[in-house]
């Protein structure tokens, strides 16, 4: 079983030299600690910056410097500033190759929901219904199932949509797996020491199981 | 054509109740710290705030919900906030969430003189209900309507006295956009200069959409997130 920082290191292996990718809040952020030295990609903050670079030491934070986290951050050499409606622009014309979210449920045909829990405080879907609208490929980090134990990925969502169709890929703690065009999860690997009956066992939405499903290198 | 003015309290001087204002910034990055502290002091109520967030319990926005003055939030994000949870669970506070995207390019397109967009953010979602919804290239995009704001108040890191703004770093965020769609905008600047000294080929935002501003002093610029890595 994958903790978050297993999870972000696989994800690390989807990026592509040369990628522009927005990453989300949380685990995703987490994907930029381990994408390979001279793989170049350039990270887009959806609050103005293309070419994020890693956390400030401490003493050189600057307040007119965060990402979309509001984390004080850094720049790197070609980074360029922009307003939100162009950051968003570049978003909803396609010019983001990746975006790499959270989810509190995927499903089978690739819908996905995180922003909003009926009943519990709402905070806002911030730039994600707008990210999960236009992205070209999406690749979702979660956890399989949720506290009460309860599969994220259903045959339908239950709670309230972010978008339509649009995840691509999930990985989980447990395994990596695509989402078909014409619905269903696709096994491609599991997670280090975990069976296909266990991932089996916590997904509630259609599994497509084809041939030996191999165990992921990390 | 004299758009300075000598204080937060100059520049928000007719501003009355029930007003609806757009506000400048990400967070704490870039707002308009002055302006907020003049808005405040004059006490006016029944505010409709369009800002992407809405401050922290004792900074930005947050320090106009302590004092009941805002009656609406226009916002895409109001985590971390726990007076704001109070006020909209009470029913005190109205909160019209909108997708980010969305929010900067309502601005925009008020900026622009551009009634409406199209735009697939929160198509098949609760945002599309009431929406009309149509199909480009096999595609489904949501009309989304400019906004129409009475006062617009944005915080720059430099201004000429023409109501030219340069911003810093990501404080730009949706300070432009912001000041676009204002019918009156007023801009706080940490310096102020003479028409003629910003070279006009870094102006971000040109004056034409500026009609007061004016100095700051003492910007707190609080930090949300502080992190760091060790060396």
């Amino acid at each position: 079983m994958l903790d978050k920082n297993g999870i972000a290191k696989r994800i690390a292996r989807e990026v592509k030299d040369g990628m522009y990718v927005n990453l989300g809040i949380g685990i995703p952020t987490l994907v930029a600690n381990f994408i390979p030295e001279g793989t170049n990609v350039v990270l887009q903050s959806e609050n103005g910056l293309l070419g994020i670079g890693p956390f400030p030491l401490a003493g050189e934070e600057d307040p007119d410097l965060i990402n979309a986290g509001k984390q004080t951050i850094t720049t790197v050499p070609g980074s360029a500033f922009f307003d939100s409606a162009l950051s968003f622009g570049m978003i909803r014309a396609g010019k983001v190759d990746l975006t790499i979210l959270g989810a509190m449920e995927v499903s089978e045909n690739g819908d996905i929901a995180n922003w909003k829990i009926p009943g519990k405080m709402v905070k806002g879907m911030g730039g994600a219904m707008d990210l999960v609208a236009s992205a070209r490929n999406i690749i979702v980090a979660m956890q399989h199932v949720n506290k009460a134990g309860e599969s994220k990925l259903l045959p339908a969502c239950s709670l309230p949509l972010t978008g339509l169709r649009c995840v691509k890929k999930i990985v989980t703690e447990l395994a990596v797996l695509d989402v078909l065009p014409e619905g269903g999860f696709r096994l491609l690997e599991r997670a280090p020491g975990i069976s296909v009956d266990e991932i089996r066992n916590a997904t509630a939405g259609k599994l497509i199981i084809e041939g030996e499903i191999p165990e992921m290198s990390l | 054509m004299n758009k300075v003015v000598t204080s937060a309290d100059e520049a928000i001087r007719d501003i009355s109740n029930n007003t609806v204002l757009g506000l400048g910034g990400f967070g704490l990055c870039g707002i308009p710290e002055n302006s907020i502290d003049a808005l405040i002091r004059k006490g006016v109520t029944g505010l409709t705030c369009i800002s992407n967030n809405a401050g922290v319990d004792d900074f930005g926005i947050g320090l106009m919900l302590q004092t009941r003055q805002v009656r609406k939030m226009i916002s895409s994000y109001v985590g971390e906030n726990a007076e704001f949870e109070r006020q909209l669970l009470s029913g005190e506070l109205l909160v019209d969430l909108i997708p980010q995207g969305t929010l900067a390019t309502r601005l925009m397109a008020a900026g622009y003189g551009m009634p409406a967009i199209y735009t697939p953010a929160g198509v098949g979602t609760e945002v599309a209900d009431g929406k009309e919804v149509r199909n480009f290239n096999g595609k489904d995009y949501l009309l989304e309507h400019a906004f129409d704001i009475d006062y617009s108040i944005v915080k720059a890191w430099k201004g000429d006295t023409q109501g030219n703004l340069i911003f810093r770093m990501t404080s730009r965020n949706f300070n432009p956009l912001i000041a676009m769609a204002g019918k009156i905008t007023i801009a706080e600047v940490e310096e102020l200069v003479p028409a003629g000294e910003l070279d006009p080929d870094h102006i971000h935002l040109p004056g034409i959409y500026v009609h007061r501003i004016f100095k700051g002093s003492n910007y707190q610029k609080r930090i949300e997130q502080r992190t760091v890595r060790t060396a």
